[in-house]
């Protein structure tokens, strides 16, 4: 499968990302090889090897449902760009 | 001079009275700032590092086993650090100021290290020669006409060229031990789920795993005492007991 230099420039508008006329056909490029990886990895036959969740045999730990952490919302909030009423507010990207 | 001195070295001159933190410290700050073209620190915070080492003598004074105490290290950018920047690298978090401190920054602290400061690295730990950082290329000391290996290259040049007698870098694929190798120095990364990931930014979430960057194996063992450890904010760390590496 291959990723063309259109389909670099419709992604990259979706994305917001700017990029210059000569970078998309590099891009192109470089998308495809690692999709030509994915595809020589999904020859290989992997029937009956167990998935590694963990390289250590242990299992996922599970927790008592009880409050521990403290609300820090006005904290994180400091560092956040613009807020309103407690809300995160980002630019606006769909039309 | 402390720059030809291991870290481990430095310890016992410390414990001896043979040299004081602020000594240390001062003279790894001056290299710093006289070897900048090495590109190897993001950010260095002078006046607060020196007050650490102030009150690091000042309670050896009070307590005079105090091992480790005033120690510098060195951290990748990658480690989230309160009230300081944590850029990854990216212009994207140029100016990000974390709420919290990593494990492994609270772990180095509760032990009494010093960090001198942030080290430079590809962007968002993606590359292998530090090429790729938004602060620009770090250089290899033994050549600066080579890289220095990447993803930890700030941290591998910083130690190889003594601004630091040791740091801390992260592994997913390599980003420790082949920046390590490019530095001629030890280089660890440590079975996963040893260090606690909480604060490192992600790059591969089960492969990620911190370790030291050193100039001797005792070294690394040294540091690699001070971070391991279970830690019930990180999903995947592993509950064992960890073994006396020294």
């Amino acid at each position: 499968m291959s990723i063309s230099k259109s389909d670099v420039e419709h992604v990259a508008r979706l994305a917001r990302i700017g990029i210059e006329p000569h970078e998309a056909e590099r891009y192109s490029i470089d998308l495809s090889n690692i999709l030509t990886l994915v595809e020589q990895m999904n020859k290989i036959d992997t029937e009956g090897v167990q998935p590694m969740a963990h390289p250590q045999d242990i299992q996922l730990r599970l927790r008592d449902d009880e409050v521990k952490e403290v609300n820090k919302r006005d904290q994180f909030q400091a560092i956040a760009t613009a807020v309103k009423q407690g809300l995160y507010l980002v630019p606006k990207v769909i039309d | 001079m402390p720059h030809r001195q291991s870290l481990s070295a430095l310890n016992r001159m410390l414990a001896t009275g043979g040299i004081s933190s602020t000594e240390i410290i001062t003279h790894f700050l001056d290299r710093i700032e006289q070897n900048q073209q090495l590109n190897a620190f993001v950010s260095v915070d002078r006046e607060q590092t020196l007050a650490q080492a102030q009150q690091a003598d000042h309670s050896r004074r009070n307590e005079p086993n105090s091992n480790l105490k005033g120690l510098p290290v060195a951290l990748k950018d990658i480690f989230c650090t309160q009230d300081q920047l944590t850029s990854c690298g990216s212009r994207i978090l140029s100016n990000f100021v974390s709420p919290y401190d990593a494990t492994v920054v609270e772990r180095l602290d509760k032990d009494g290290f010093i960090v001198l400061g942030k080290t430079n690295m590809d962007e968002f730990a993606m590359g292998s020669s530090n090429e790729s950082s938004y602060f620009g290329p770090v250089l290899n000391p033994w050549n600066k006409a080579r890289v220095p290996g990447g993803s930890s290259g700030g941290s591998a040049a910083a130690v190889s060229a003594r601004l630091v007698p040791a740091a801390i870098g992260t592994d997913t694929g390599g980003s420790i031990r082949q920046p390590a190798a490019f530095c001629g120095l030890t280089g660890l990364k440590p079975s996963y789920g040893r260090i606690s990931r909480y604060g490192m930014v992600a790059y591969a979430s089960s492969l990620d795993q911190a370790g030291p960057i050193t100039q001797s194996a005792e070294d690394a063992a040294l540091l690699l005492q001070t971070m391991a450890g279970f830690d019930s904010r990180d999903s995947t760390s592993l509950d064992a007991a960890v073994p006396d590496y020294l």
